[in-house]
């Protein structure tokens, strides 16, 4: 990229951060808390990209980390009566630290086998939560106390606001360094990167475990704006959830889960709203629908079509180029 | 004693059904290298389809039995041309995701169309007393109407050519390509005989247990869980594997707790693969 | 001169079959070896044992004095021993160099930490790495390439620039599997100059070969496989006129 460009990216990111910290007093109530709710996805859909969009490893079992984290978070706060800022990174290493344990067996497995015993370790969580009252709070669930700064609806909105950028400014310091190329080469062809040197294992684990520690975060994050929860958080459906935003978004982008969650989120939300009959029976219909079609059709997902597209446009599109989500 | 008993029969019965469920999974990916995940969501359906031919349109039990494999081995080759051969050669993961999208699209499709849980009637409703263990007619018709599908699937690998060439390709796809095999038959004819083996299964167990959208997704996870223990494209593996959950399944939701008797599989599986990251037996590279 | 590479009793099985058959040979410091023989001899397999890919049901490897019998792939590489695939493997959606830093990657040692916090250690070793992908691509010929996807490049710059790869690690030993493989025959003499200039660099090389005339001008010593046993070894010439040779290529060799 010349100079020129440097600078246009950098003043449209400039643009974007205006337009983000401008947005509460532009939208409605709803809409902030609902954009809210979004960002904090997109920190989950973030750590998902991680581990499947970079490594290649398509953990399935995000929704029970994501429950997890923000159960740890929740807890931690209102029982054992934690400092606020002591329980968020608390939280997130908790989380971490399971996600080291549950690293450990399933990551000697490779591609589905992988994404299946993950699944199976969500299920599993999920029964446990389900199944085990004090630990969940049962039907009145879990309140988790919101700290003074953040009753206003538009402190949280910013609170989210500034993990979301800086997990996307940690993950770029990842990717673009050696580490992130590491990861991706295990993803390219794992073989050749043993080959090379690269201790496969070792480098899965540690990108699943900073994998699970964001994931945590952007449990706690939902937590803290839900100010309650209950075990359904820890359904296997929101790693289905976040693996529709990330593959719809773009893997092995930062753009790409941002546009893919905050897009389909409100635009789920905007069809609910305007009363669009069966979206909430048939959204899965939709996601399952969206998700072959993508796989099938555009595997680098909606960022990666217009890169593409644009980079034709520019007369340097090159056969070959074609990505694949995880090879 | 009987009731120990009991559990063995209740514990193989379900294992019948693990075993039809994981043979068309191994097969497939034995074959085909494709981990099949929307395999139990077929076997949902073809559940519904019994509900329909059976109760909707007052068709005999045995005849709704073939009605059923048959539409289902049709819906499996459906689904082999329309999602898994536009993305051969590529990884497996993307297969996998697309399994996933398909789950996601028949599962909601029969919520809406029917939210509620169904029941079927049973064809026979007896229950036989035998030395102190009482069971219902039902479960031994489970368990041997697997065992004869079992034996049926043996024989037709082992002594048709078709069947043969089904193994050929499981063991050595480029070798069967080089002699002549057409893979894109074998592959389609795979499809429809894995699917119409859960066909069978899920109109063997209707009777027993409620119908409901959601009753593929933990058989699915158990049958992988089989493959994988019994080793991948092992069929020796997956009939073993699927007795032998089954019947633990039944031991542990007796004498330990009912609450958690579909993550117990899964737990095992964990723990057999932080030890052995390549199953317990085995099965094709 | 003293032998960097030593295989003893060498033997892997596949099921019944008997891929490598207690093989025996040692490879001097600096000299290339080379490693003919029909398809299906055993010697993919045999760089796969020394590799770490796949582990050998009998027999040793010392690899500078050390047994490395049965250590994982990134370790052997980790040792100094680099190799290339039949099948050319590369990382084929990233670019050219950064292929080339992925192969220097084992030599680097930037955690998480050092990335999160951009330390000294973090910018010395990328600049490190950035001196000599430079230097290898020069090397390797591959400049014009750089910023393109490895897999989209031609057949023969990717078997460059395989070896490139293997070259960033510093390698003591290479083992390069059929480098001319599936390349036109007017291109392999860029391959075979690339080899010569490996090693005067020092490098020790051993390379798999069907091309009987192009191990005849290249290598210092052959070994010749067939059905996993070594029939002979020696120099390229004398092992050219040997009886048992002579009938495993049906007469081929007429060097
Ligand atoms: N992973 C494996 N599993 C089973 N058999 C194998 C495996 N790898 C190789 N073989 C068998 O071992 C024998 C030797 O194979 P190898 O690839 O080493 O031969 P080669 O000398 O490299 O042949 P070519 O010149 O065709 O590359 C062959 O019969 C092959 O089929
Ligand atoms: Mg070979």
């Amino acid at each position: 990229m010349g100079k020129s460009g440097r600078y246009v990216k950098a003043s449209a990111l400039l643009i974007l951060l205006g337009i983000a910290a401008a947005l509460p007093w532009l939208l409605g109530k709803y809409q902030v808390r609902i954009l809210t709710l979004a960002m904090a996805w997109t920190i989950a859909t973030l750590s998902l990209n991680l581990i499947l969009g970079y490594t290649g490893q398509a953990s399935l079992a995000h929704g029970a980390f994501l429950g997890i984290g923000a159960y740890a978070f929740g807890i931690m706060v209102q029982r054992v009566g934690l400092n606020f800022w002591i329980s968020l990174p608390l939280a997130c290493v908790v989380t971490a630290l399971l996600g080291l344990l549950v690293g450990l067996p399933s990551l000697r497995t490779k591609g589905p086998y992988f994404a299946i015993v993950t699944l199976c370790f969500n299920v599993i969580i999920l029964k446990v939560f389900e199944n085990w009252n004090w630990l969940s709070g049962g039907i009145q669930g879990q309140v988790v106390p919101r700290p003074a700064f953040l009753t206003q609806r538009w402190a949280r909105y910013y609170f989210v606001l500034a993990f979301l950028l800086l997990t996307l400014v940690a993950m770029r310091l990842i990717v673009k360094s050696l580490l992130g190329v590491t990861l991706m080469s295990i993803r390219s062809n794992e073989d050749l990167a043993e080959a090379v040197g690269i201790n496969s294992f070792r480098n899965k684990l540690l990108a699943f475990v900073i994998s699970c520690f964001v994931v945590g975060l952007a449990g706690a994050l939902l937590a803290l704006e839900n100010g309650q929860l209950d075990f359904t958080i820890t359904n296997y459906l929101y790693s289905f959830y976040l693996l529709i935003y990330l593959l719809i978004g773009g893997v092995a982008t930062l753009s790409g889960p941002v546009v893919g969650t905050i897009g389909l989120y409100f635009l789920l939300d905007y069809m609910k709203n305007i009363g669009i009959k069966g979206v909430e029976e048939f959204r899965y219909f939709l996601f399952g629908l969206i998700l072959l079609l993508v796989i099938i059709f555009f595997p680098m997902g909606i960022t990666g079509g217009v890169k593409r597209a644009w980079e034709w446009a520019r007369g340097r599109f090159r056969k070959g180029e074609a990505g694949e989500v995880a090879g | 004693m009987s009731f120990f008993l009991n559990q063995v029969v209740i514990g193989i019965q379900l294992g019948s059904q693990y075993v039809m469920v994981a043979l068309g999974l191994t097969l497939i990916f034995g074959i085909l290298d494709i981990s099949h995940f929307a395999h139990g969501h077929l076997y949902m359906v073809g559940a519904y389809l019994l509900y329909i031919v059976m109760v909707l349109w007052d068709v005999n039990y045995w005849l709704a039995l073939l009605i059923c494999m048959v539409a289902l081995a049709l819906a499996g080759i459906l689904v082999e041309r329309a999602v898994y051969r536009p993305l051969r050669g590529q990884p497996q993961i993307n297969t996998f995701i697309a399994a996933i999208g398909l789950i996601l699209m028949l599962e909601t499709l029969v919520r809406g169309i029917q939210p509620k849980a169904l029941s079927v009637p049973k064809p026979i409703d007896r229950t036989l007393e035998f030395a102190g263990v009482s069971m219902e007619v039902q479960r031994l018709i489970v368990i041997i109407g697997a065992i004869l599908f079992i034996v049926a699937l043996q024989l037709f690998i082992k002594r048709t050519r078709l069947g043969t060439a089904i193994e050929a390709v499981a063991q050595d796809r480029e070798g069967a390509s080089l002699v002549g095999i057409n893979v894109n038959r074998i592959s389609a004819l795979t499809f429809a005989v894995a699917t119409a083996l859960a066909a069978a299964a899920a109109v063997l167990m209707a009777p027993l247990a409620f119908i409901s959208p959601e009753m593929g997704g933990v058989l699915i996870l158990k049958a992988f869980v089989i493959v994988v223990i019994g080793g991948l494209g092992s069929i020796k593996g997956a009939i073993f594997g699927g007795y032998i959950l089954g019947l633990l399944e039944a031991l542990a939701i007796a004498y330990v707790s009912s609450a958690y008797k579909d993550v117990f599989a899964f737990a095992v599986l964990i723990a057999i693969l932080a030890v052995r990251p390549t199953g317990l037996f085995k099965g094709r590279d | 001169m003293t032998a960097l590479l030593k295989v003893q009793g060498l033997t892997r099985l596949f099921g019944g079959l008997v891929a490598v058959n207690k093989v025996d040979f040692e490879v001097p410091e600096g000299s290339i070896l080379g490693i003919i023989g029909p398809n299906g001899a055993g010697k993919s397999t045999l760089f796969n044992l020394i590799g770490g890919t796949i582990p050998p049901s009998e027999g040793k490897i010392f690899f500078a004095g050390r047994d490395i019998t049965g250590w994982r792939p990134y370790r052997v590489a980790r040792e100094g021993i680099a190799r290339t695939f039949q099948t050319t493997a590369l990382f084929e959606e990233l670019p050219v160099y950064v292929n080339l830093v992925i192969g220097r990657r084992m030599r680097t040692r930037s955690g998480l930490g050092d990335v999160l916090s951009r330390t000294p250690r973090m910018r010395r070793e990328r600049d490190e790495t950035t001196a000599k992908v430079m230097e290898v691509l020069e090397f390797t010929g591959l400049g014009r390439y750089a910023g393109e996807p490895a897999g989209s490049i031609p057949q023969e710059a990717q078997k460059r620039l395989a070896i490139g790869v293997a070259l960033m690690g510093e390698p003591r030993l290479l083992l390069l599997d059929e480098p001319t493989g599936g390349v036109g025959m007017g291109e392999t003499d860029e391959i075979i100059d690339l080899i010569g200039r490996v090693r005067e660099r020092g490098i020790t090389v051993c390379v798999i070969e069907h091309k009987m005339r192009m191990m005849m001008s290249l290598a210092d010593r052959m070994v010749v496989l067939n059905f996993g046993v070594k029939i002979a070894e020696g120099e390229p010439r004398k092992v050219c006129e040997d009886p048992a040779v002579i009938e495993a290529y049906l007469g081929e060799c007429i060097a």
